[in-house]
């Protein structure tokens, strides 16, 4: 085929997602996007100008070579395109879906400006899918042995990131997880109709092909504290990717009435528990069936709150958010098939009660209605109330997902790792080195609530220095 | 996987089990708990641990069977396995020399006293212990708790053993003789728990409880577990799962705590139809043999 010119190239129009009908959708787990064909990623490719000087790359937290993967997928070689992203990003099929392109390559294509922007995103799912569905994921080859052995804290993505390389460079590698099942976020929080449980299983699965060493149920700073890890069981080095934690409320009246959930719970009941199988499976879940859900909010958890009470039969499903639509941190995405599939956007709203009936059950929320003000420290402008604009609300469950603080068990039993302001650990940002020697950190657990590209970003820059850390340390 | 090395009933419907679990073993400390999960399908759900040995690398924890979890955990036979077992969760008993102490446990939750009281024992406190149960045929490990005690109690509801009363009714007894009390820990139902602090208030008797939310990972980051202490939610997971009694929200604990009875019963009805179903298929297979 000849090659197109740049001009023929920018009149191609960008290839929208195939989905699942909203409708029919909004009442199953299955995933909402579907895919594009080869036929669509060939021609979706063909649109990227191959700019001398990409941008999108600077826009990538791993900095991902995108045009080089995109040349590969618009010749029809995806294998060789997978393999090209995979010297960055070890979890393509994962972040492909979850990772907020919008704010990141595709905000930086230089089509962005005058044209939409390459769907880098959905070429990137593309390969990754194509590369898994055929069968051919290679597993990458592990050097000698080092002798070394490395505990990894956590199985979200930064564990995940920094045990695919240093599985790789010969050392001998354990992750130690709370939970009974591997993959953090991605498996506890993240629901199925976005990223389909089998995709983090096998991604697992190939780490263990690997030799990585998985121990559930283990809760470090408990069963295990990091000293007697590196004392007794003789590990070289420890690498804390533990997430975020403690859920944060919004210290209104109400808040511990029966039916007032945090997201993380109410996320882990249906998809960790899979309480939405009940009673074939044991874990409960309130009955959504014909209630009024109200989820508050506006980031990646909310959707995936208020979309999964929609989901287990909501008749109402309300996301309640102070600010204004543009200043939700969620995924574009995410808000537009939520609004797709019947969300209800009560934006400029702050709850201030919750009401209860005398057995303590939730049945009302009083509301007041809010504006926008001057710029905050953020940037974004801040929410004032309207005086004498409350209402009341009948709603049955109510979802908190305004996020998390960190997780308090690593630092009450290992007081040396040094803590900041928020509660999340101090590292040195070039070797994500702790103020302890020999442990690392990278992921929620530094960040705040931050994102899964930013995770396994950190995940492997740890690597790497913990690879040079147990090398020259005198054994 | 977690092999069951010893199971037996205690009284009708309580069980113990010593379950092998050597890290949880060689960790664990009075007032401290692990959440189990039976099988592939089964739910997260908290157990006091009752007594662990080191040596032989087990835990004991001791449940009464209420839901179907608790039900289908004590049908579980010497040998059988349990697929989770995570811990040892929460905050340790604060364990100091009070002086005079009363350890209070009604039901099966003289089995979450037990250690503790065996704790404090050792801290050379003065150890008062009341063994609290509906009927005589209720009544658990009177001699294990008698043999941590200074002076033991044993009370019943009907009075068809021991003292005729509730244990609040035996504290108070112990007040008016004019016992000094320094300190009292209360384990049981939350009604009981609740009387026994409304009954220490009155004598600024520091008082601690040990609450039973209902929880899901254990580790800080579902927030399901939240009690009210003092007018603050507290995670009881993290934070607890012991509290000073006399600034618990008994009400929100109790309300909270019936979430999910409805889902309880059908849960439970599933579960009897299938070991109906279960027993049957067996009798089918015997005839058959
Ligand atoms: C509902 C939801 C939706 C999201 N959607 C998106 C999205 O669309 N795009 C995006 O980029 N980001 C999203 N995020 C954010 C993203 O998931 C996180 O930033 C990312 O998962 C952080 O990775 P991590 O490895 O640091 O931690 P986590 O994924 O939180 O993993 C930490 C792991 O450590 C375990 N652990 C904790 N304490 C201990 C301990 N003491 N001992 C042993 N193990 C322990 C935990 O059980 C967990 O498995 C979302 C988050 C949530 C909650
Ligand atoms: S900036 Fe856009 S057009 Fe340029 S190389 Fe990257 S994806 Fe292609
Ligand atoms: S059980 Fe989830 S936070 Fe305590």
């Amino acid at each position: 085929m000849a090659k197109l010119t740049a001009k023929e190239r920018m009149q191609i129009s960008r290839h929208p997602m195939v989905e699942q009908d909203p409708v029919e959708r909004s009442h199953n787990f299955k995933e909402v996007n579907l895919g594009y064909t080869a036929e669509m990623a060939i021609e979706e490719a063909q649109r990227c100008i191959q700019c001398p000087k990409p941008t999108c790359t600077m826009g990538c937290p791993v900095s991902i070579n995108i045009k080089g993967f995109i040349n590969l997928v618009a010749e029809g070689d995806f294998s060789g395109a997978v393999k090209i992203i995979k010297i960055d990003n070890a979890l393509p099929a994962i972040c492909g879906r979850v990772c907020p392109q919008e704010e990141q390559c595709e905000q930086s294509c230089v089509l962005t400006t005058k044209y939409k922007p390459v769907a880098i995103g959905y070429l990137e799912r593309f390969v990754a899918d194509y590369e898994r569905e055929n069968g051919q994921v290679a597993i990458p080859e592990t050097k000698a042995s080092t002798g070394k052995r490395i505990a990894i804290v956590g199985s979200g993505p930064a564990g995940l990131s920094c045990a695919n390389d240093l599985i790789q460079w010969g050392h001998q590698v354990t992750v130690f997880e709370a939970l009974h099942e591997l993959g953090g976020v991605l498996v506890y929080g993240i629901p199925e109709f976005r990223l389909p449980k089998e995709i983090v299983r096998q991604e697992i699965n190939n780490l263990k092909t690997m030799g990585v060493e998985f121990q559930t149920d283990i809760v470090i700073g408990r069963t295990i504290t990091i000293d007697e890890l590196l004392e007794e069981e003789g590990y070289d080095a420890v690498f804390v990717g533990v997430g975020a934690g403690l859920p944060w409320f919004m210290g209104i009246p109400g808040e511990n009435l029966v039916g007032v959930y945090t997201a993380n719970e109410f996320l882990t009941r249906v998809n960790l528990m899979k309480a939405y199988q009940f009673p074939d499976y044991d874990s409960p879940i309130l009955d959504c069936r014909d209630k009024n859900v109200a989820v508050f909010g506006g980031g990646n958890t909310a959707m995936d709150a208020v979309r999964t009470s929609l989901r287990l039969g909501a008749k109402n499903a309300y996301i309640v958010y102070r600010r204004s639509e543009k200043e939700m941190p969620a995924r574009v995405e995410e808000v537009k098939h939520a609004k797709e599939e019947g969300v209800q956007f009560k934006i400029l709203t702050n709850p201030v009660e919750f009401i209860g009936d005398e057995d303590q059950w939730l049945k009302a929320m009083k509301c007041i209605k809010m504006e926008l003000g001057e710029p905050d420290d953020s940037g974004r402008r801040r929410p004032v109330p309207i005086a004498g604009s409350e209402y009341i609300t009948e709603i049955d469950i109510a979802i908190i997902a305004i996020g998390n603080g960190s997780n308090p068990l690593i630092k009450q039993t290992t007081p040396e790792i040094e803590i900041g302001k928020r509660g999340t650990i101090i590292v040195d940002p070039e070797t994500m080195e702790t103020s302890k020697k020999g442990v690392f950190a990278g992921g929620d657990i530094v960040t705040g609530g931050a994102t899964v590209i930013l995770a396994m970003g950190a995940g492997r820059t740890a690597a790497k220095a913990i690879h040079e850390y147990v090398m020259t340390k005198p054994s | 996987m977690h092999k069951i090395l010893e199971a037996r009933f205690l009284a009708e419907n309580i069980k113990l089990f010593r379950i092998e679990a050597p890290r949880i073993a060689r960790k664990r400390k009075a007032g401290q708990f692990v959440i189990v999960r039976l099988d592939e399908h089964g739910e997260r759900i908290p157990l006091t641990i009752a007594d662990s040995d080191t040596g032989a690398g087990t835990i004991t924890i001791i449940v009464q069977g209420v839901g179907k979890t608790t039900k289908a955990l004590n049908m579980k036979e010497r040998g059988d396995s349990i697929m989770d077992v995570v811990g040892p969760l929460g905050m340790p008993s604060h364990i100091d020399k009070f002086g005079n102490v009363v350890c209070i446990g009604g039901g099966v939750g003289t089995a979450i006293a037990l250690p503790t009281a065996t704790a404090l024992k050792k801290a050379e406190n003065y150890v008062i212990t009341i063994n609290g149960a509906r009927s005589k045929n209720l009544v658990i490990l009177e001699n294990e708790m008698k043999a941590v005690s200074d002076e033991s109690y044993v009370t019943t509801d009907d009075g068809s053993y021991g003292f005729h009363g509730f244990v609040t009714q035996k504290l108070q007894q112990l007040i008016d003789n004019g016992k000094k009390i320094d300190f009292v820990l209360a384990i049981g139902p939350i009604p009981m728990m609740k009387a026994v602090a409304d009954v220490t208030r009155a004598y600024k008797i520091k008082t601690v409880v040990s609450l039973n939310p209902i929880m899901v990972d254990g580790t800080g980051m579902c927030g399901g577990c939240r009690v009210i202490v003092d007018g603050v939610s507290k995670f009881a997971c993290v934070d607890g799962p012991e509290f000073d009694a006399h600034v618990v929200d008994f009400k929100n604990l109790a309300d909270r705590n019936k979430m999910y009875t409805k889902n309880e019963r059908v849960s439970l009805k599933h579960f009897e139809h299938n070991c109906r179903l279960d027993k049957k298929i067996n009798e089918i297979k015997t005839m058959n043999d």
